[in-house]
């Protein structure tokens, strides 16, 4: 169900925002009406979750229950609901591949077993550096680009096996691999090139 | 009002209700598993499907609002295939246990599957496993059994204001549970296990104890608060088993505090079960006989203004009074029924009991608490103010100690001054009282408890006067007792008599030898060091501080032993009903008082239960309608007098060890334990 971490890892005792970010968090609560502040806690939890590099501290989420004055299970409950809230630590880069129906027609087994090898772990698991962590995950909704797998926040799209092997060699030197279609078309652009509107539609 | 059809008949529900309300109006039993009447509705659990015509699928009844014209049905073959439907999808995962389980023979799922599940499964998947979750020493899980009703859940969230209970995670991994497994605090918990309709909260200490179909179930009154909460006493043999709340709309609806359900393992710990005689300096065990000749031997020289006594917290009304008519006949007006040193004028009813009623804060708009912390206090009667907190449009106010009541209050100030200031019309909070369609005030122990309780209990007077608390509809007036037996006491006049000493008088007295015996009906909450000088005759059913310092000890019967009568807080006159017997040579406490009362000469004129009663009703005219609210006249009550500028404290510190019954339970005290700090660990987050 979740992401197994690399190996033994300490809850920290606190957990503060920075600066930086509690100004922003004051913002986000701002924006919604009196005696309603806790609508704000998917935000507060994503923000925290980036700054404590991909994880939710069980610390965070008693700092953010009592920004919002919220009871610790109800900010539990929200932070277990949503898949893309990790309670423990992850790899570096958290490599999502899509395995829903349209990519796993399109080859996304190929793409995962890519993955595997590559990294030489299973699906669920970190590797021993700390630097990747894989898991299935349901359609993330780029179906027109699929096979497809999400690294951190960035999409990459109509991969095989060699294209996957080689955004995760580019990302294990340190690269930032460019994000979108691995099969060089134009976002999602018919893919062996245009077979309508060939010529410019007449004047009526 | 909107009129439907519920199986071709016609039925009309308020505006707001739901098809289920209708058709149960209308006489149709709908299984359910999440919805309940005193929660919101949650619509989860699907089985409460019925047919309504012109719509496509079946509907959740619950969920749906009764509108006008419509027709349901009920038993119809669709109904009826789509209830298997859901009932063959809530058991892929429900475990095959009944055998093994707590709520065999009491369970919802069970009752409703053998009404609408198949003779076997097809699904051939691995059950799926969820581990166990510590909820405390109360509550027993086993999550495997959960059918994510999430009855707990709500329940925490809405009627105990707690949030301790949730559900984590999602679809088929969803689990309840409590943050990081940390003990429920709440002190409504133990009312989850009867809101679980399957197996997954059962009763710790009841686990593994009992079938349902072996107890004998025996209807009373619960004594460890003055709400006096209906409750049924399960029993099998010589034993309590377990307390479970009864139906009382007025007093504590379906709920139980944890107190009233678990203590009932102290009834078998620490029982008084023969009576004692103090003999060179140890108490040894004696006959009825030896103990009360050396009653005799004690009392019947000495005068009447040397002896007194003192009624505690958990006597009936019936023992109260054969113990008022021995004083009487000993010619002794040293009487006290306030172990806790209370001093509120008893001139009057109306000053000494709940005159709102406890219904009756559903309709008050301003609520002014008085050194009192009801959630410890009267922790049912807390979660009333709760509700009324819950329908919006109120104010409620406290003046005493900061606490935590499970719902957001304004903290006037901790002292009297703010009561003066109230009274004199200075402080704010005058104008919200007397702007309020029904406000009302309550006034705790934690106020009266003092020296200078009768001008508190004066002041609140004038601050109900002056503020228009008191109307010919309506009594904002309010005291909160802590005790069971106080009210009873106190209408049969179980009070200091004319010339009589009150609590501090017999201590002093007995001090100074003045007061040369003591007679203590189940008193254990008084300083018994100052007792040292008197000969102390103690009755009472637990061997607690009474018992140690006494010089006779008489056993007498526990609350469920006896058919007693209590008055509540609000003058509620409820009677108890024998359960079992009391152990060894106990007896019901009337009947020892009667005993004694030959044995001293001054037999006590009445042979029978029925005949005591009616000396009680002609005492005190409440004592003729059992359930039932005669409203107090409004009388002057209370006095002027200096008040000590020392803020409110409450007189309950630990909600668990209030009474000798409580403090012999070992539920109790490892509840106690763990809400004193002591045994449950910071796990991290804290701090």
């Amino acid at each position: 169900m979740s992401v197994k971490p690399a190996g033994a890892y300490e809850q920290p005792k606190t957990f503060s925002f920075t600066a930086e970010n509690q100004a922003w968090a004051e913002k986000v609560i701002s924006k919604y009406p009196k005696g309603r502040q806790q609508s704000a806690v998917i935000p507060l939890l994503d923000q925290a979750q980036r700054q404590a590099g991909g994880w939710l501290p069980r610390a965070a989420m008693a700092m953010i229950a009592e920004m919002l004055g919220m009871q610790m299970i109800r900010v539990y409950e929200v932070a277990t609901f949503y898949t893309m809230f990790n309670l423990e630590p992850v790899g570096r880069h958290l490599v999502q591949v899509c395995t829903t129906t349209p990519c796993w027609l399109r080859g996304s087994d190929e793409v995962l077993s890519a993955c595997k090898s590559r990294l030489g772990i299973d699906v669920d698991q970190t590797t021993a550096d700390g630097m990747f962590s894989l898991m299935e995950a349901e359609c993330l909704g780029a179906c027109v680009n699929a096979p497809m797998m999400q690294i951190n926040d960035d999409f990459f799209e109509d991969l095989d096996a060699a294209a996957t092997v080689k955004v995760l060699d580019a990302l294990a030197r340190g690269e930032t691999p460019p994000n979108g279609s691995q099969s060089g078309r134009q976002n999602s652009a018919p893919a062996g090139g245009r077979l309508t509107l060939l010529e410019p539609v007449g004047e009526s | 009002m909107p009129t439907l059809k519920v199986d071709g008949q016609d039925v009309t529900v308020p505006q707001g209700a739901t098809v289920l309300q209708a058709c149960e109006a209308a006489g149709a039993e709908i299984p359910r598993f999440c919805y309940h009447e005193r929660l919101s509705i949650a619509g989860n659990c699907r089985m409460c499907l019925v047919e309504m015509v012109k719509s496509p699928k079946p509907v959740a009844s619950c969920a749906m609002p009764a509108a006008d014209g419509m027709e349901i049905k009920t038993n119809t073959p669709l109904v009826r295939k789509a209830r298997q439907g859901v009932m063959e999808f809530l058991l892929i995962n429900h475990p095959l246990d009944c055998p093994i389980c707590d709520q065999g023979g009491e369970c919802d799922l069970q009752d409703q599957a053998v009404a609408y599940g198949f003779d076997h499964s097809r699904y051939h998947e691995n059950k799926r496993a969820v581990s166990e979750k510590n909820m405390g020493p109360l509550i027993k899980t086993v999550m495997t059994r959960c059918i994510h009703c999430t009855r707990c859940v709500r329940f925490t969230e809405e009627v105990a204001g707690t949030e301790e209970i949730g559900a984590v995670f999602r679809g088929e991994n969803m689990q309840i549970t409590t943050f990081l497994e940390q003990a429920v605090r709440s002190e409504l918990s133990g009312n989850v296990i009867d809101l679980c309709p399957v197996g997954a909260l059962t009763s710790k200490p009841y686990a593994f104890a009992a079938r349902p179909w072996e107890l004998k179930k025996t209807e009373s009154i619960d004594v460890h608060d003055a709400v006096g909460s209906n409750i049924r006493v399960d029993t099998r043999g010589a034993e309590v088993l377990r307390v479970l709340p009864r139906l009382h709309e007025d007093v504590n609806e379906e709920w139980i505090s944890d107190k009233t359900r678990f203590a009932c393992d102290g009834l078998k710990r620490q029982r008084i079960d023969t009576a004692y005689v103090r003999r060179d300096g140890r108490l040894q065990a004696a006959s009825w006989a030896e103990a009360f000749e050396a009653i005799r031997m004690n009392m019947s020289r000495l005068e009447g203004s040397q002896i007194a006594a003192i009624a505690g917290d958990l006597a009936d009304a019936e023992a109260v009074k054969a113990l008022k008519d021995l004083m009487g006949k000993l010619g002794s007006p040293n009487m006290e029924c306030r172990q806790d040193g209370a001093r509120f004028d008893v001139s009057a009813a109306a000053g000494w009991r709940f005159n709102t009623t406890i219904a009756g804060i559903e309709q008050a708009d301003a609520i002014l608490l008085i050194g009192t912390n009801p959630r410890v206090e009267a922790a049912i009667l807390n979660a009333r103010i709760r509700k009324r907190y819950l329908k919006g449009h109120v104010s409620i106010a406290v003046v005493g100690p900061t606490v935590d009541l499970s719902y957001p209050h304004e903290h006037l100030g901790t002292g009297p001054e703010v009561l003066r200031a109230i009274a004199d019309g200075s402080h704010p909070y005058a104008a919200v009282l007397k702007n309020a369609k029904a406000p009302m005030l309550v006034l705790g122990s934690g106020a009266t408890a003092r020296a200078d309780g009768l001008a508190i209990h004066g002041l609140a007077r004038k601050i109900a006067e002056t503020c228009g608390l008191v109307r010919d509809d309506w009594n904002g007036f309010n005291l909160l007792h802590t005790a069971a037996g106080r009210v009873g006491a106190l209408e049969l006049g179980f009070v200091p008599g004319q010339g009589g000493r009150d609590l501090e008088g017999i201590l002093e007295g007995a001090m100074r030898g003045e007061i040369r015996a003591v007679y203590l009906l189940g008193a254990d909450e008084i300083d018994m060091s100052q007792l040292d000088g008197a000969f102390v005759v103690y009755q009472g059913s637990h061997g607690d501080a009474g018992a140690h310092r006494a010089d006779v000890v008489l056993p007498g019967a526990a609350y469920t032993e006896k058919n007693a009568t209590w008055v509540n807080t609000e003058g509620r006159v409820q009677q108890g009903r024998r359960a079992l017997f009391p152990p060894g040579e106990a007896r019901e406490d009337w009947t020892i008082l009667r005993a004694l009362s030959d044995v001293l000469g001054k037999r006590l004129p009445y042979d029978s239960l029925a005949q005591l009663r009616e000396a009680m009703a002609d005492d005190a005219p409440l004592f003729t309608v059992v359930d039932a609210i005669m409203a107090a006249e409004w009388a002057p009550f209370g006095a002027e007098g200096a008040i000590a500028a020392t803020p409110f404290a409450s007189t309950v510190s630990d909600f668990y060890l209030t009474n000798p019954i409580c403090r012999a339970s070992n539920t109790m005290a490892e509840c106690s334990a763990l809400h004193s700090g002591g045994a449950e660990k910071a796990t991290g987050t804290h701090g």
